[in-house]
């Protein structure tokens, strides 16, 4: 049991040492050094991972090899990549605002980094545990819009333009969900600070975590969550801002080099913060489902879930097809907001029906499960009748060329 | 100089910046920013006052913060609805063209 | 003590935004620099304690009505640059009008008891609790006005912006389209 936990801890352990050695006035500094490039260091290598885990596993839903020069199976290829857009040339527009058009990337980048700071990958493996960690969160992944717009504004190019008012059409659409399924779970939780809410899953009954998840509101809480997510970073389906096929590759078109790269890093570190925050929202944060493995690492069970979320994303990019841009706005604010309302809704009549309304644990919990499931599933079914209404779902003849 | 004393010049500051601003400037959007931007020195005070004052335990100052983003954020949107319409009528945005009115 | 470095800091960051925002040329940079001067003030809060004033800020202002004005700049298509000196007449009457403005608080602030007798008392420890639950008990009517308010405030803006011509279609869907290329 010992040394489980000195497993658990042994980064804990570690940073502590460290700074031991320290002289004494520049300890805290150190400590802010130390977590701060472990933060970049883990998300960047677990970055270059997902390159080739993405490509692959494309490929494989697809049929085709993926990568497969570099190294053995191509495990290489993100160095290459990298050498690759280290060493391109940096094109800048003549026409383009340089002085923007340079700071975009960059603030891109420091603002997606900043939204580590508050996500708790293991036991006692946070950076700042604020009070308001869930707000901190929110309110850093806002100024990426303007980053964006920035780099899309700045290149003077139509396409960039385009792509830019879509991205923070989006954005701004699907950021509302995002932030309205997570306020059932702060509701639940009674707290913004992301430490208390993984704590508040991590206790066990009958050998079973606590995990939102498994409550009918927090099931369907984090499924509305993730579709807000694969939005809020731009992932396929909902990639219309760089859509490839109709505006070239949105907001960064005019980016090249290590630019594109910084880009790139953005879009894929968003997606790693997004879903950690899903994590620890949702999915217990660092805790084990259930208790008997509860000796397995707190961070091996973060970075695990971690993951398996990021397979999530690209089984979704490798299935589904790109919505239009009217479809995209529909969904947002004609399906996802409500559902979002009624979530919180089920989540207050769940947070009410405590054992002492329904009766005791075994049946009382069955009918409390029941009833908030229903508060959500009724209108679930008759928002999707009404608006599936007039879309009849049989085959459709498209006409190009018009 | 006080903390207080130092917040509140830092406001009156901002204040006087975002008038100049809002006299100036002719675009219709300006004019707003340098509203907006008195309204936040305007909330600064309201921060440093909550912050040195008496009784911090009682949040007055820092609900009054809350409360004015958020009548902030209504603002800017009515606001800048009007300087679209205003826009989609006269073709234009320079309050100084903005003439129909004038007798 | 060490709360003054970084508060003249983040004092300057935001009235050079500020200054920006009111002086540049390019709308666009204007308002870019409004979302510095606003990101700044978020960080002064945080910096005199108010943790929640200051997200709420950055997640507002940052978030919502910098882009809110960077739409309207490309919708009025006032992108291109203002055909005005800086140093016209009007704008120095203005300025030299604000700087009375400034001389005059500046005056009373530093005349005042304020400046002198508040000494540095320890930061107020708010906890996110506290402030739900005054929020939820002491402020609740404010609340709720400010709930209607903002719903009110809502359609109005949807009303005002909607175009005429197609009345029939929500603004939402409408509003983020391709603006450059409109009119």
């Amino acid at each position: 049991m010992i040394s489980a936990r000195s497993a658990d801890q042994v980064f804990v352990a570690l940073d502590h040492w460290i700074v031991g050695h320290v002289p004494a006035p520049f300890q805290t500094l150190a400590s802010i050094v130390i977590a701060v490039a472990m933060i970049i260091v883990v998300f960047a290598a677990l970055f270059a991972l997902t390159t080739v885990f993405e490509r692959k596993g494309l490929g494989r839903m697809q049929n085709r090899y993926g990568p497969n020069r570099v190294g053995p199976w191509g495990t290489f290829q993100p160095l290459a990549d990298a050498v690759k857009s280290l060493t391109k040339e940096d094109v800048v527009p003549h026409r383009a605002d340089h002085v923007v058009h340079y700071l975009a990337p960059l603030v891109l980048v420091g603002v997606v980094f900043l939204s580590y700071a508050v996500l708790p990958v293991g036991r006692n493996m946070i950076a700042v545990d604020l009070d308001t960690g869930v707000l901190y969160f929110f309110a850093v992944g806002a100024a990426t819009e303007l980053a964006v717009f920035m780099a899309g504004w700045s290149s003077h190019n139509k396409y960039s333009l385009l792509g830019a008012m879509r991205a923070i059409a989006q954005m701004i659409s699907y950021e509302i969900p995002l932030i309205l399924s997570s306020v059932a779970v702060i509701m639940i939780a009674g707290t913004l600070s992301t430490v208390k809410i993984v704590e508040e899953q991590a206790r066990y009954t009958a050998g079973i975590a606590h995990w939102n998840v498994i409550t009918p509101w927090g099931l369907a809480g984090f499924i509305l969550f993730m579709i807000a997510a694969t939005a809020e970073t731009n992932r396929s389906p909902f990639d219309l801002p760089e859509g490839e096929s109709e505006i070239i590759a949105g907001y960064f078109i005019e980016y090249s080099g290590f630019k594109f790269a910084l880009f790139f890093l953005a879009e894929y570190i968003e997606m790693f913060a997004v879903s950690g925050l899903a994590i620890t929202l949702f999915l217990g944060g660092w805790s084990s489902p259930v208790s008997f493995l509860a000796w397995i690492p707190s961070w091996l069970w973060f970075f695990g879930k971690l993951l398996a979320m990021i397979f999530g994303f690209i089984w979704v990019r490798g299935t589904m097809p790109r919505l239009r841009m009217d479809q995209l706005m529909n969904f947002a604010w004609k399906f996802m907001l409500p559902m979002t309302l009624i979530v919180i809704l089920s989540a207050g009549i769940w947070r009410f029906l405590s054992p002492a309304v329904v009766g005791p644990r075994p049946l009382g919990g069955v009918i409390r499960w029941l009833v908030c499931a229903l508060v959500i599933f009724a209108p679930y079914i008759l928002l999707a009748r009404k608006l599936e209404r007039g879309h009849s779902m049989e085959k459709r003849t498209y006409r190009f060329a018009e | 100089m006080t903390p207080l004393a130092g917040c509140l010049l830092v406001s009156s500051l901002l204040f006087s910046v975002g008038l100049a601003g809002a006299l100036t400037r002719r675009n219709a959007i300006l004019v707003l920013a340098g509203i907006e931007l008195m309204l936040n020195a305007a909330n600064l005070n309201f921060i440093a006052f909550w912050r040195f004052g008496p009784h911090p335990e009682f949040l007055t100052g820092f609900m009054f913060v809350i409360f004015s983003i958020a009548v902030a954020a209504a603002e800017a949107a009515v606001g800048l609805a009007l300087i679209l319409a205003i826009y989609r009528h006269a073709r234009t945005s320079d309050v100084s063209e903005i003439t129909e009115m004038k007798g | 003590m060490g709360m003054t470095v970084s508060f003249l800091i983040l004092a300057i960051l935001t009235l050079a935004g500020g200054v920006a925002a009111m002086t540049l040329r390019r709308l666009v940079h204007c308002a870019l620099a409004l979302a510095v001067s606003f990101a700044g003030l978020a960080a002064l809060y945080v910096n005199l304690g108010a943790e929640f004033a200051g997200l709420a800020q950055l997640l507002v202002y940052v978030g919502a009505i910098a882009i809110l004005i960077v739409f309207a700049i490309l919708l009025t298509h006032s992108s291109e640059t203002e055909l005005q000196k800086v140093f016209s007449p009007a704008g120095i009457a203005g300025a030299l009008l604000a700087l009375a403005v400034f001389a005059v608080l500046a005056w009373a602030v530093v005349s005042s008891g304020a400046a002198h007798s508040a000494a540095s008392v320890a930061a107020p420890q708010t906890s996110m609790r506290e402030i739900g639950f005054a929020l939820m008990q002491r402020y609740v009517l404010p609340l709720e006005v400010i709930a209607l308010m903002l719903t009110a405030a809502m359609i109005g803006a949807v009303i005002l912006a909607v175009r005429p011509t197609s009345g029939s279609e929500p603004a939402e869907t409408q509003a983020p389209r391709n603006p450059e290329l409109r009119a």
